[in-house]
């Protein structure tokens, strides 16, 4: 396993906190009393079951969901009761990609790229051109592909794309929802790779929500698992085998969960 | 040379035209980023660009004062940029302007060639549901009659009472001069009956329910559920074209009747007031002066409108391709082609019922 050494839990510096939150859609409640912490530097995966609210708690935290109660504070910035200005300047410190990508359909992945450029920053076109040229090629795709409409790229390179968007701004956070979620196995490896990779040259913090077992074991420096309403159980993932609960048992467990672990090791 | 500071990307724009300057005082042979306070990509773009262009000018700086967390970085970066910058749009050249009227011709042929095709699909499935009825879907049937009829009762009404007065009041004024303002009843009568409630009718209706059904079929051939469609055995023109069609076949007919209905009494309202033609009197005129040919064509010319908007705007949704924006490109490529077809026929119809002396 490449995790690297967690600082001493002293001076960590928590990035995401989220506290008591309540989420529910009308009868249906999501989360209840969910307190969550992400350390800088670290890539947390946040499992859990069909219906456990992982998108929603992701949803929550970037803003697109408000949450009944609670108390979300990213960055130092309080993301539910803040004045408008403070989300706007810590909406451009976070990267969001979506599980299918998301990407402007009428634009080429180059202008994909430079939509938040344009929106946020004040630097001339060429050198916008030019970020965006270098945050396409960090994440893997070939210069060809700066040209193309999402409609032209694959599943795997829609993913890329995507993260080159987020990566957009030079963000310290990426949200990532089910990246490797319709990748076959080896694109989904690598797309763990390039995540990794990316996170330790660019010291990102990076949420991702996931029910790829492999990635857990790969990038994961911790895992919270989210069941009954609220995180249940939250460690790196050699410990997930000791929580007492039949879901957590049974995934961390189960025959997949042996073979990616072996995978690993 | 000695940086210090941020450089990072919200504030690359303070310091982007005094980095392309560099190297114009004398070669530089180091950069050092000891001082820096932040580095992100961007940043180390900046310098790595920088230092290939200096090395342009003669002399390679080496960069130092990195730690090992920069240096990495900054080695990352370098070897991500593009060895060519992704090509720009280019101007187009003459050559290129002739292909491109070549290809929309091309294009135009091929279309005319597909929407005949389809026209005919079309009609051989409907003849297959009329012999054998079951294969009719009649909940979708009935959905479509109620979404582009029954719902649109009340804009057609307005439309059509709204119609009705202003040929009263426009006829008004120009018969008036000869005395002769009671014919403002069979001006009315023999303009909207023949002409104007149906053909106004239908721009309504390609308006609203053609762009309705170009949009639907088009959201679901982006997301791929006609596809899904045919490898459950469904025919999508079963499914989706011919309930549609039908509805809009038997409801345009009713809606032009409402309309018509709404613009005669709008028309009688109106010569009332402003004329001082009674109820009473405008009846008898109506009855005794308007052959039944003028209700008679308007109506016949109905299902055809219906069939023209229908089948447009069923085409133009499985013409879609790809992303959102083919979705509304399509839909105003049906409203205007649904309206200009109607246009069209009407025309026809106008020659041949003048040819037949009807």
């Amino acid at each position: 396993m490449t995790a690297t050494e967690h600082p001493p839990a002293n001076n960590r510096e928590a990035v995401i906190k989220v506290r008591g939150v309540m989420n529910s859609f009308g009868d249906h409640v999501v989360h209840e009393n969910l307190d969550l912490d992400v350390w800088r530097g670290e890539v947390l995966g946040v499992v859990g079951g069909s219906g456990t609210g992982k998108s929603v708690l992701l949803r929550s935290i970037v803003g697109l969901q408000r949450p009944a109660a609670g108390q979300i504070e990213v960055l130092g910035a309080d993301v539910l009761h803040g004045s408008e200005e403070e989300i706007d300047a810590v909406e451009k410190r976070w990267g969001v990609a979506f599980q299918n990508g998301a990407l402007f359909s009428s634009l080429t992945v180059l202008e994909n790229v430079m939509v938040p450029m344009r929106e946020h920053l004040q630097i001339s076109v060429p050198l916008m051109r030019e970020l965006a040229e270098l945050k396409i090629s960090l994440v893997g795709l070939p210069i060809n592909s700066c040209g193309k409409l999402p409609s032209e790229l694959s599943g795997g390179m829609v993913k890329r794309a995507a993260l080159a968007r987020a990566l957009a701004l030079d963000p310290e956070i990426v949200f990532l929802d089910e990246p490797t979620a319709g990748l076959d196995p080896i694109g989904a490896a690598k797309y763990d790779e390039l995540i990794r990779e990316l996170q330790v040259s660019l010291g990102l913090t990076v949420f991702m929500v996931t029910h790829d077992l492999d990635s857990l074991y790969a990038i994961c420096d911790r895992i919270a698992v989210l069941a009954d309403k609220r995180v249940l159980a939250e460690g790196p993932i050699s410990s997930m085998t000791r929580v007492k609960n039949d879901w957590v048992q049974e995934y961390f467990t189960g025959p997949r969960a042996r073979a990616a672990q072996q995978k690993d090791l | 040379m000695r940086i210090s500071g941020s450089l990072v990307t919200s504030a690359l724009h303070l310091v982007e035209d005094r980095i392309r300057q560099l190297g114009a005082g004398g070669p530089v042979s180091t950069i050092d980023i000891s001082q820096l306070d932040a580095l992100d990509t961007a940043g180390a773009y900046v310098l790595v660009n920088t230092q290939n262009s200096l090395a342009q000018a003669g002399h390679r700086p080496r960069i130092t004062g990195a730690t090992a967390d920069r240096a990495r970085l900054i080695e990352k970066v370098a070897s991500a940029i593009f060895e060519a910058h992704a090509p720009l749009q280019q101007r187009t050249t003459l050559s290129e302007r002739v292909a491109e009227v070549g290809r929309a011709t091309v294009g135009v042929v091929s279309n005319v060639a597909n929407f005949t095709g389809f026209i005919g699909l079309v009609i051989a499935r409907l003849v297959r549901t009329i012999v054998v009825p079951r294969r009719l879907r009649v909940t979708a049937l009935f959905a479509q009659m109620a979404q582009t009829g029954y719902n649109a009762v009340p804009i057609i009404a307005l439309m059509g009472f709204l119609i009705g007065i202003v040929l009263a009041f426009q006829g008004a004024v120009q018969l008036r001069q000869f005395g002769a303002e009671v014919f403002v009843v069979d001006l009315i009568a023999v303009s909207v009956l023949r002409e104007l409630g149906i053909l106004l009718t239908a721009i309504i209706v390609a308006g609203r329910s053609g762009s309705a059904y170009t949009a639907a079929i088009g959201s679901m051939k982006v997301h791929e559920e006609i596809d899904a469609m045919r490898t459950l055995g469904l025919d999508p023109v079963e499914v989706l074209v011919l309930p549609r069609l039908i509805a809009l076949v038997l409801m345009l007919p009713v809606l032009g009747l409402v309309a018509n209905l709404c613009a005669l009494t709008g028309g009688a309202v109106m010569s009332w007031l402003e004329l001082g033609v009674s109820p009473n009197m405008y009846v008898t005129r109506l009855r005794e002066n308007t052959d039944i040919w003028h209700l008679a064509i308007g109506m016949i010319k109905a299902p055809f409108f219906a069939f023209t908007i229908a089948v447009v705007a069923c085409w133009q949704g499985f013409q879609v391709a790809g992303s959102a924006d083919s979705v509304g490109e399509r839909t105003r490529a049906s409203v205007v082609q649904g309206i200009f077809l109607v246009i069209v026929l009407d025309a026809i119809f106008s020659v041949l019922a003048a040819e037949l002396g009807i």
